[in-house]
């Protein structure tokens, strides 16, 4: 339903990504309200990371636009986007920390780059940052010494380095025990909703989806574009379409060996 | 025979399992029975026959239905479900119904899987070089697209470059100070033993020459000259190329599998500006050091075989090579180690940038590298000796 421009954080109107010959996602177009949490789904090759990667940049779309707040991203000029990524804070499937760094370096980096902060008011801020993804007393650390769910963690301390007004995540349990993905998504549903966060997830982990999301859009990738839209429970109840209910059930009602 | 045809030890025991048997009976209105003896299992090579006789049975027969018995089946695995689908594929042929019900469960529902296959998605395959045409084109075009790619980065790193010289952009300066440790310090011995053996190298080779004529002497001015202007920026520009300009590509390589680039570039960070800058500036900076270290080695090679082997007094042939020493040389040397630093550098960080996502394609990010750069060094010596002879240097 339109709602009301200002409350609209993140809106992409028919997007048509490809590669080469080869179109990824032909016409998707969805909104993304302030401080909603929207969950991004589908199978495999559904082309869910590609509209993340063209909704943080890093894949320029064939036509379609994405506007945050109305401001035309891939239509505006570079500092422009730059400016509006430095707003955005994106988790990588796998943390992504640059390597050659500890983790309080990658967390500063950013506060170092675009803040004028003294030298101790970042350590500070870093360490505040840690200290919130439960890393404190590894600032030191390299990434190669951490375990995956730690580096995730880390991951999304500096994604929130500079404060963000919207995350995106890639796959965030994706790799992580039932335990640690679990706290993962608690993680982000409690910082998120501290710190008035818009958040973007793309996931197919159905425990997350049902634990995160207030809203999700179903990717299908012979369609390339959205088969469904809605709260991921609401869909479960009412959606008719066998794809998404295959998803979302898991491969499917079981009708065989349930007698 | 019951379903769970055989265990571990029937099939690997000692015991031998039985000879596998069949027959082909008729059964009325057109059906045609398969009767199956013995252990259908991979150690028994008999099953071409098997659909071979078919073929020839239904040849000979009117047949419309197959159907399986299975009452003495010892033993099965995959290879009879091989067997079973080829007679599939035969009975498909004919039009004959093909019956599963006589078979063990667990084969039926095999077949099933097997047969009942989804249509495959289609992958994007990398196109066959059919033919020695396309495929020369298809190299042209790819070769053409390397170069405009390397033309683009060529112009962003120099872009960014001088805009760190005039401080329009930072990177962080420990990173400058790790990597001009590597490719300084860390690069002296190997840069120092190399350019020893090549001064010897140069020095025997020239003394079993220049003793013809009695004028051995000469060793000093071959020796210092050639070090200056030729030998020790290409031995070094080659050894840093192999070194430094292989990890910049592993490096960078990796950082691109891990996402780390896209996280810099999300952040609106350049990776030209952060990864590239700093590694250029080092090289250049720590190339004509290595450089005059590397001519200090070659002529004090030279004067080991000049002293040691042709008898020459060290002080005659430190008097020879100072009179064969020219600042124009050592200047024309000093120009080429920085030109080949920087090729270095651009060759490593160009083709780590562009590196794929797999660990294979490190690997031929790393050797790409090394060959780029050695290829740009030997043509660049090339192009700055025809211009310093146009010049009259």
């Amino acid at each position: 339903m339109p709602l009301k421009s200002s409350k609209i954080h993140l809106s992409v109107e028919d997007l048509h990504v490809g590669f080469g010959s080869q179109a990824v996602l032909q016409g998707v177009s969805f909104q993304v309200r302030r401080c909603e949490i929207l969950v991004v789904m589908g199978e495999s090759g559904s082309g869910k990371s590609t509209l993340l990667k063209s909704l943080i940049g890093l894949v320029e779309p064939d036509s379609g636009e994405v506007l945050y707040h109305d401001v035309n991203f891939w239509r505006s000029p570079d500092h422009v986007r730059k400016s509006i990524m430095r707003r955005s804070g994106v988790l990588y499937q796998r943390g992504a920390l640059w390597s050659s760094m500890t983790l309080a370096e990658n967390v500063a980096l950013p506060l170092e780059q675009y803040t004028k902060l003294s030298a101790r008011d970042i350590w500070e801020l870093v360490s505040l940052k840690l200290a919130l993804v439960g890393l404190t007393g590894a600032e030191n650390a390299y990434p190669s010494e951490l375990s995956g769910g730690m580096l995730k963690r880390a991951g999304l301390a500096r994604a929130m380095a500079l404060d963000p007004e919207i995350l995106f995540f890639d796959e965030p349990s994706a790799g992580l025990d039932p335990v640690n993905a679990k706290l993962l998504d608690d993680l982000i549903l409690e910082l998120c909703d501290s710190l008035d966060t818009t958040v973007v997830v793309v996931t197919h982990e159905l425990d997350s989806i049902y634990a995160i999301a207030d809203n999700a859009i179903f990717l299908d990738g012979k369609e390339k574009n959205i088969i469904a839209r809605g709260s991921p429970k609401n869909l479960l109840q009412t959606s008719q379409d066998t794809r998404v209910r295959a998803f979302l059930t898991r491969g499917g009602e079981r009708t065989e060996g349930e007698t | 025979m019951t379903d769970n045809a055989f265990s571990h030890t029937e099939r690997y025991g000692a015991g031998k399992t039985p000879e596998p048997k069949f027959r082909l009976r008729s059964s009325g209105d057109g059906t045609v029975v398969l009767d199956m003896e013995g252990a259908w299992t991979m150690e028994h090579p008999l099953f071409p026959q098997v659909v071979r006789e078919l073929d020839d049975f239904c040849r000979k027969n009117r047949v419309n239905r197959l159907q399986f018995a299975t009452a003495n089946l010892f033993a099965w695995d995959s290879r009879l479900i091989t067997v079973l689908l080829h007679l599939e594929e035969v009975c498909h042929k004919r039009g004959i119904v093909f019956d599963l019900t006589g078979l063990p469960k667990g084969a039926m529902r095999l077949v099933d899987m097997a047969t009942a296959r989804p249509p495959t998605e289609k992958v994007d395959e990398t196109p066959e070089s059919g033919f020695v045409v396309e495929a020369v084109g298809r190299g042209v075009l790819a070769v053409l697209r390397d170069v405009l790619d390397f033309l683009d980065f060529l112009g962003r790193s120099t872009r960014a470059t001088l805009r760190f010289i005039f401080g329009l952009s930072s990177f962080r300066k420990k990173d400058l100070w790790i990597l001009i440790r590597e490719c300084g310090v860390q690069a002296l011995h190997i840069v120092a033993l190399v350019n020893l053996l090549v001064g010897l190298i140069l020095a025997f080779v020239g003394a079993v020459q220049l003793q013809q004529f009695g004028a051995q002497i000469y060793v000093a001015n071959l020796v210092t000259i050639s070090m200056t202007r030729e030998m020790a920026a290409i031995m070094t520009g080659i050894i840093m190329a192999g070194r430094t300009g292989a990890a910049y590509a592993a490096h960078l390589g990796t950082m691109n599998v891990n996402e780390e680039i896209d996280a810099l570039d999300t952040l609106g960070f350049s990776p030209v500006e952060f990864l590239v800058v700093p590694r250029i500036m080092a090289l250049v900076l720590m190339m004509p050091l290595l450089y005059l270290y590397a001519d200090f080695m070659g002529i004090f090679g030279g004067m080991l075989v000049a002293v040691g082997m042709l008898d020459i007094p060290f002080r005659q042939f430190m008097d020879q090579a100072g009179m064969a020493f020219s600042f124009t040389n050592l200047g024309i040397g000093l120009f080429k180690s920085v030109l080949f630093g920087f090729l270095v550098a651009m060759s490593g960080c160009f083709r780590g940038l562009r590196s794929d996502r797999s660990a294979a394609a490190v690997g031929i990010a790393a050797t790409s590298a090394v060959v780029m750069a050695t290829v740009a060094i030997i043509a660049a010596d090339g192009i700055v000796a025809v211009l310093c002879n146009f010049l009259g240097i």
